[in-house]
């Protein structure tokens, strides 16, 4: 680098860029914010549902599957599972007696642990997740397999 | 070595390597159930056989990150460390801890863990990268600022550098950013958004300061170029880092429930994430080519180049590849993330670690410059071993990658997740190749302390 361009001038550059973008992330995070309830339906949290994130917490599901894509990478997308198992016609029946019939068993496949989950348990996961598929997610995932 | 007290790094960095040798076993049982499903079921399901491989990963860094700091701010500062003893008390506050956690992780099932460590009155604990029982969480707090004061009032009472000052900088940001892992809101768009704020600020924010530092002081020691030149090329590299990276969160923000206006920043500022990391590869060579000294270890050199083009390739081309938003909408949550994040931690974090521990470890073991030729062409070895083999990984996991995104979510008619995953089970069985290799360069590593000792003169 030249020798005008001094250490004390790159300093400068480190100090203001990085406060400058800093204040940015913050005003974009305070729009976020604001923006949030438009688009996450938080009215629709539920006691039940709050327990349904628990049980998804407490059981690692994150662990094998993706949310929103995010996640482990080892088993089907869940954002969306609620609507790609029926929907209003039996998604939640479906995610429940999925659960519950785990392992599969097969040689060879990957298997899901029986977590052994009470009904109220097995309920506030479906709901939970039937509240996931209804998050304003910009039209995520392209199609219904996730 | 200069000041005696450096030698508090050396546990950190046995730990660090021991760690690491564990995670590399864990992450070669989970790639073998990615096409044995059932291999070591119900002993290690995948999640718990990931969550030790990720949170062996970030432990085992932090391990490395403290023991570079431990050894690097005494010969920063001039003076000796402000207290030595509390140093080797939070290694092994930090490394009980740590062991604790992760037997917990494979002893008793997930959900018993949460309850026996009392989740219920602060729930933390579910979240990636983040499963942690919330005491452990409070025990890394615990341990940083410890740490912090340490090297704090070391710094104090010392020269004050450049170096030694961003480093102190990435190490306070990491501590502080980690306090967002204890919220958690039910509200899960709002627990994804702040989520983030600990994840992508950690690895694509605070901790490149961490690199950069120990970097700058890496090529200082090696290559005996000017201080102010170096330290000046630090400045501009983390401050494109902050300028493109903080604002590039938003490339996690497109699916998550975020306004679509993340779309337009997440997109542009991520696109430029590239910049300072090839700024680090121009640096590196530059410095290396303008060097003062022929410094006898090599390995060390390598390393130390290898990390800046690694970063580079893992952190900036691999993650370009999928950070503009009409791309990520298809490879969003796919085995192109698993490669980008291979390569991107191997290159940017394991590798400055390595460079550090292939620097120090002969010092702090009153080898001098090196541990010996025999030692050395081994440590060299494991480098190209280790390297090759990740790349290897990478590119098996883009093509998992490319044909899992074409079969599920492009083609005509998309094919269900598991449908998909029989049939790239190919490229899956050759990464799980590559790893054996890989695992075969970290044992040539770790062996390469066992190698003979002849003494070689440290330049003054």
């Amino acid at each position: 680098m030249k020798e005008k361009f001094t250490k004390t001038m790159a300093r400068n550059i480190f100090l203001g860029g990085s406060l400058f973008f800093i204040l940015l992330f913050l005003a974009l995070t305070v729009g976020t914010v604001r923006a949030l309830p438009q688009r996450d339906h938080r009215e629709n949290i539920t006691p039940i549902v709050a327990l349904g994130k628990r049980v998804w917490e407490d059981n690692n599901c994150i662990g094998c599957h993706t949310l929103l894509g995010e996640g482990a990478y080892f088993a089907p997308e869940l954002g969306n599972v609620y609507t790609r198992r029926g929907g209003a016609n039996g998604g939640k029946e479906f995610i429940k007696g999925w659960i519950q019939s785990m392992p599969s068993g097969v040689t060879g496949r990957r298997q899901m642990p029986n977590f052994k989950l009470s009904e109220q348990e097995l309920d506030a996961v479906a709901e939970f997740l039937k509240w996931t598929s209804e998050i304003n997610s910009a039209k995520w995932p392209p199609n219904i397999e996730g | 070595m200069v000041y005696q007290s450096q030698a508090v790094a050396k546990p950190y960095f046995i730990a660090a390597l021991g760690l690491f040798a564990g995670q590399i076993v864990f992450g070669l049982i989970m790639g073998l159930q990615y096409v044995i499903g059932d291999f070591l079921f119900p002993y290690i399901p995948f999640n718990v056989a990931r969550m030790v491989h990720t949170n062996l990963l970030i432990v085992w860094l932090l391990f490395g990150f403290m023991g570079a700091t431990y050894y690097l701010v005494p010969e920063e500062s001039e003076t000796e460390l402000y207290s030595p003893r509390l140093a080797l008390i939070l290694f092994w506050t930090f490394l009980v801890a740590g062991t604790l956690t992760i037997l917990g992780y494979l002893m008793v099932p997930y959900a018993a863990l949460a309850k026996l460590t009392g989740n219920d009155l602060l729930p933390t604990m579910g979240r990636e990268f983040l499963e942690q029982p919330t005491l452990t969480k409070a025990g890394i707090v615990v341990v940083c600022l410890g740490f912090l004061f340490n090297i704090g009032m070391t710094l104090l009472k010392g020269r004050k550098t450049a170096i030694s000052l961003i480093l102190l900088g990435g190490l306070t940001g990491l501590a502080l950013l980690f306090l967002f892992s204890f919220y958690n809101p039910t509200n899960l768009v709002l627990d994804k958004f702040f989520w983030w704020w600990v994840v992508h600020l950690w690895v694509e924010g605070v901790w490149e300061l961490i690199l950069g530092a120990i970097l700058a002081f890496l090529l200082i020691k090696i290559t005996g170029v000017d201080r102010e030149v170096i330290e000046k090329w630090l400045y501009i590299i983390i401050a494109m880092t902050l300028i493109t990276g903080i604002v590039g969160t938003g490339h996690h923000y497109f699916w998550i429930g975020t306004p679509e206006f993340w779309q337009w920043w997440g997109s542009i500022f991520s696109a430029l994430e590239p910049v300072p990391f090839f700024m680090m590869v121009v640096f590196a060579f530059n410095m290396v080519n303008r060097r003062r000294r022929n410094h006898p270890n090599k390995a060390a050199t390598l390393w130390a180049l290898g990390t800046a083009v690694m970063a580079f390739l893992g952190a900036g081309v691999w993650g370009f590849m999928h950070t503009l938003s009409p791309v990520n909408y298809y490879t969003h949550g796919t085995q192109i993330t698993a490669a980008h994040g291979h390569l991107s931690f191997f290159g940017a974090y394991v590798m400055i670690v390595l460079a550090m521990i292939s620097y120090a470890m002969p010092l702090l073991r009153g080898h001098g410059a090196t541990s010996g030729e025999r030692s050395q062409r081994l440590e060299m070895l494991s480098f190209w071993l280790m390297t090759i083999s990740m790349i290897a990984i990478t590119l098996f996991l883009t093509g998992a990658g490319i044909l899992q995104v074409f079969l599920q979510r492009m083609a005509s008619a998309p094919m269900p997740f598991m449908d998909t995953q029989s049939q790239i089970a190919l490229f899956y069985w050759l990464r799980e190749g590559a790893g054996v290799f890989f695992l075969v360069g970290l044992v040539l590593y770790l062996a390469s302390f066992f190698a003979d000792r002849e003494r070689v003169a440290a330049p003054v």
